[in-house]
């Protein structure tokens, strides 16, 4: 099962949203890639239940 | 009228992209017609040339010379032009702005630079959350989804597909996760054990992990599944998952489950999988006194039960305790009320618990099971819940800015019948740096104050602001700290009874 | 994953391990009536997606008529456009026929076109020989002077470069370029570095086969720093091909225009374009020029993009990203990073030192473009918009987003995912 290896593992955060949230973790050391989120572009509303549908 | 002014510099080379920047910025100056910067190539002269820019002094220039050309309304302004044009030739170069690190805008990008990434923390809108857990789940992440505001039909869909996958599925909504001693979200430090905790309340899972580490014992891990997962509708996915992983798990030895009272039926299915696991379990329904549960578990009512039963069943201590009636000489007369002001949800519900134990009138914003709501009872003890959406629509949860609270607190002392200020102190990842002193600097001076503060501080020594620091700051203050919510809120309970006692009145 | 999530994954991953698995070798010059196969009599090859003579740019109707002429289609100018202008001749992209051309692409079966064969897959690719800078076909010049170079590259450069290029069985280009990246060259804007390598791979071989005019050749090569472009250019096409044609795949394998419209071309979909219209590139221009001055952005240069070159390898020449900021590093690995989003994979082979090596973004996924709304960044020169006039600067610029809206809604009907 994914989750056994979750909690298993080392945990390694990719964080999509709050910055404050990574930098806690940088701070830590513990593993994390912010990500530099912004809402999704006018081109991906109008074709959004499409492009989920084709994966991305 | 038109000036053509050129100037040539011997032996001169520069990029010629350079040289095109220089060129536009001085040609953007005020009553410049015209201005080139080029090396004078045959091919640039002949441009130059064509473009009106070329004077004797510039056909003279050979390719290594550069030439100024500037061709402007004034003399003036030709000249102004060409020193400033020379100006930014002898700039050194500059080292470049954004020479920041790159962030990576999607997930996929994000996945091929962390590899071996196994958990996605999403905290964006609530609109845009499940899209985002969804490309998680796909791609074979865990996710922990902080946003709220998910519509049920997503939450639910999301957690049928973690399920499938294998995968965990915590939130939306969930405010809190150590995963194997990471800290994730609204968090805190806390030492690796043995106790596993699944809880659907961010800060119940604080505090229930904190009294564990302040007591010396530890978290194997701690899974938030979010506000609604025993809600009928979800059925306890996350939960059911989580006891599960934990059961597997041989880090941990026993299980702890915190949540305000589940849907019956929801409530049937975790009991019927607990039943199925050899390791004990403790079961924190809140304010849930007498249920049916299998031989391995407990049931517990408050969060500092549960911790005190995952810890062997003693009572924690509170070895200086202050006695009420000292405490009751400092109150002014005719106070009798409890103010309660709580940064985190479940910490007010487990207050409205004990006060309703103590066979007080109780009012809250976020009432639990029996409690009224202010407008209800406005005459009664109020316990507020300022985590509450009414109090953080377009600013941030008190617990990353506790200001929100500062006049409400100020507030209490002025209201004449307020003789108990009750407060909580969160501390952690994702909380304020040093909420004590905050707090502290809005407490008029002890002798004025006329009600007595009592708080309790939810962390450990080994978060950033400090348990025992925060406990210090506070006590130097003249509060009254409890070593847990619970104990912090049977205290105000007695007192509010004591007071209503020496006054005469009875609520 | 939906079934046909993966479908699209695995066919992107086949279609980015077609391009990175090519082998392609500038093995000859040749006039293009031998080099191309089934070229249609009296067919004018252009830049871009088609386009009727009505609807083309002033530099491509010049470039058209310069090119009739050369041939003898036309005995002058006026006559050349009457021809051009009643059907008198067949219109049609050079990607139809495997090739490419900057700018106006022009290519006609009289001149001399580069030849690339992709010796893993098999296939080969056709560019004509870059003119050199100012008065030439490319930017719409077509008068005697064009017409006198076009003719001394098909009848004296041309075939002893080809001669040379056979006598040593071609110049592997992956490698080549390979070096270029790591000397500063993108492959799009700049290719001052790639074009002395080929001068040095070709030098020696040209001096034994053509000892007469060698002074003049070496001259034309060396005293043109984008003489390589077209190399790259006909190298991108014989990389991209092989990608074209997989059923599922997003990815795009061609990228065009024609000065009026700008358009793309899917793996999946067959021969369909999706079109827009041709944007204005922003950049810098040279000394007395506007924007007024410049044409829609036009050419097959873009499909250095295509195979992960150009914008996408903006990183590895920061020389290039100051047409469009202050030309800071950051800023171009902040371009090559961009594209890293919308694209399958880098490629491990083609390396940017300024990027600790990191491969060149490849294979542009075309719902990667709308979901995240980044387009691909092209680097272009702008050309005049007056024929013949050259180039008056250079810059970057986009392709419109209907395209790749449209590329993906068709994508949605050929595979039943509407």
């Amino acid at each position: 099962m994914e989750v056994d290896k979750l909690l298993n593992t080392e945990v390694r955060v990719i964080n999509v949203g709050l910055r404050a949230f990574a930098q806690d973790l940088e701070s830590r050391k513990s593993p994390v890639v912010h990500v530099d989120w912004s809402p999704p572009p006018a081109s991906s509303v109008k074709f959004g239940s499409l492009l989920d549908r084709l994966g991305v | 009228m038109t000036i053509l002014v050129n100037e040539v510099r011997r032996g001169f080379y520069m990029d010629s992209v350079a040289l095109m920047r220089i060129s536009r910025s001085v040609g953007a100056m005020p009553g410049v017609k015209g201005a080139a910067l080029m090396i004078g190539s045959v091919t640039n002269k002949a441009l130059m040339r064509d473009a009106g820019l070329l004077g004797a002094t510039g056909e003279d220039a050979g390719p290594n010379d550069l030439v100024l050309a500037v061709r402007a309304e004034s003399e003036e302004a030709a000249t102004t032009a060409l020193s400033s044009a020379a100006g930014l030739l002898d700039k050194p170069p500059s080292v470049g702005q954004g020479a920041s690190e790159w962030l990576p805008k999607t997930l996929d990008t994000a996945v091929q630079q962390l590899p071996g990434a196994n958990l996605v923390l999403i905290s964006v809108p609530g609109e845009f959350a499940t899209a985002e857990a969804r490309r998680a789940l796909r791609r074979g992440l865990n996710v922990l989804m902080f946003s709220d505001n998910v519509p049920l039909a997503d939450e639910v869909a999301l957690k049928q597909e973690a399920q499938q996958r294998g995968l965990l599925m915590m939130g939306p909504d969930c405010g809190t996760a150590i995963i194997g001693g990471t800290p994730l979200a609204f968090a805190n430090e806390v030492p690796r054990g043995s106790i596993g905790l699944v809880g659907a309340s961010g800060t119940g899972l604080q505090e229930v992990s904190t009294l564990i580490g302040r007591s010396g014992a530890g978290v194997s891990h701690a899974i938030g599944v979010g506000g609604r997962d025993l809600k009928e509708a979800v059925g306890g996915i996350t939960t059911l998952m989580a006891i599960d992983a934990l059961d597997r798990d041989p880090g941990t030895e026993q299980i702890v489950i915190i949540s305000k009272p589940p849907a019956p039926s929801v409530a049937k299915r975790v009991l019927q999988r607990v039943g199925e696991s050899r390791k004990p379990v403790t079961v924190c329904f809140l304010g849930v006194d007498d249920m049916a549960l299998p031989a391995n578990a407990v049931l517990v009512s408050d969060l500092r039960s549960a911790a005190e039963r995952a810890l062997g069943g003693g009572r924690l201590p509170w070895s200086d305790r202050p006695t009420v009636a000292a405490l009751a000489a400092t109150v002014g007369a005719g106070r009798q009320r409890i103010a309660g002001l709580f940064c985190g949800g479940t910490l007010c519900g487990e207050a409205q618990l004990m006060l309703r134990r103590a066979g007080l009138a109780v009012s809250s914003n976020a009432p639990v099971t029996g409690v009224a709501t202010p407008k209800e009872a406005p005459g009664a003890h109020r316990l507020l819940d300022l985590g509450d959406d009414e109090y953080t629509v377009g600013r941030p949860h008190p617990m990353i800015d506790p200001s929100l609270r500062d006049d409400m607190v100020r507030a209490a002392f002025t209201d004449p019948e307020v003789g108990v200020v009750l407060v909580d102190v969160v501390i952690g990842y994702g909380a304020h740096d040093d909420p004590a002193t905050d707090l502290v600097a809005v407490l008029p001076a002890a002798a004025e104050r006329g009600a007595v503060v009592i708080a309790s501080v939810c962390g450990t020594d080994q978060d950033r602001q400090g348990y025992a620091r925060q406990v210090g700051i506070l006590r130097d203050a003249g509060v009254v700290v409890a070593p847990s919510n619970a104990h912090a809120a049977e205290l105000a309970a007695e007192l509010a009874g004591a007071l209503a006692a020496a006054g005469g009145s009875s609520r | 994953m939906t079934d046909i999530a993966s479908r699209i994954e695995a066919a992107n991953r086949e279609a980015h391990r077609r391009m990175l698995g090519a082998d392609p070798v500038l093995v000859d010059v040749m006039l293009a009536r031998d080099a191309i196969p089934n070229l249609p009599p009296r067919t004018v090859l252009h830049a871009g997606p088609p386009i009727s003579w009505e609807r083309m740019c002033g530099p491509m109707r010049s470039a058209v008529a310069g090119a009739l002429v050369f041939e003898g289609w036309a005995s002058d100018l006026a006559e050349a456009e009457t021809v051009a202008a009643s059907g008198g001749v067949r219109f049609e992209p050079n990607h139809h026929y495997d090739g490419v051309g900057p700018m106006t692409g022009i290519t006609t079966p009289g001149v001399a076109v580069l030849v690339v064969e992709n010796r893993a897959f098999g296939n080969r690719a056709f560019c004509t020989v870059n003119e050199g800078m100012g008065n030439v076909m490319r930017f719409g010049g077509n008068d005697q002077e064009v017409r006198d170079r076009l003719a001394w590259i098909a009848g004296v450069f041309g075939p002893a470069v080809g001669a040379a290029l056979r006598r040593r069985g071609g110049v592997p280009l992956k490698g080549l370029i390979a070096r270029g990246l790591t000397m500063g060259d993108e492959m799009h804007m700049r290719n001052a570095a790639c074009t002395g390598l080929i001068l040095r791979e070709l030098a020696a071989d040209l001096a034994e086969v053509a000892p007469a005019d060698l002074g003049r050749m070496l001259r034309f090569i060396s005293g043109n720093d984008m003489f390589f472009l077209n190399i790259a250019m006909a190298m991108a096409k014989a990389v991209a091909a092989p990608a074209h044609g997989i059923p599922y795949a997003t990815v795009v394998t061609t990228m065009a225009r024609n000065g009026t419209d700008f358009g793309i071309r899917l793996s999946s979909t067959g021969d369909a374009w999706f079109t827009g219209p041709a944007q204005m590139a922003r950049g810098l221009l040279f000394a007395g020029f506007t924007e007024a001055d410049g044409n829609p952005d036009i050419g097959d240069s873009c499909i250095t993009e295509t195979v992960g070159l150009g914008g996408c390898a903006m990183a590895a020449s920061p020389a290039v990203v100051g047409f469009v900021g202050a030309g800071a590093l950051s800023d171009a690995i902040g371009y090559t990073r961009s594209m890293s989003e919308i694209t399958v994979g880098p490629n491990p082979e083609w390396t940017m030192p300024t990027m600790a090596m990191a491969g060149v973004p490849t294979a542009i996924d075309v719902r990667k473009v709308l979901s995240t709304g980044i387009l691909p960044v092209i680097n272009t020169a702008i050309t005049n918009r007056q024929p013949g006039r050259g180039q008056i600067g250079a810059g970057i610029v986009n392709p419109p987003l209907e395209c790749f809206q449209q590329a993906l809604m068709r994508f949605a009907e050929v595979h039943g995912a509407l």
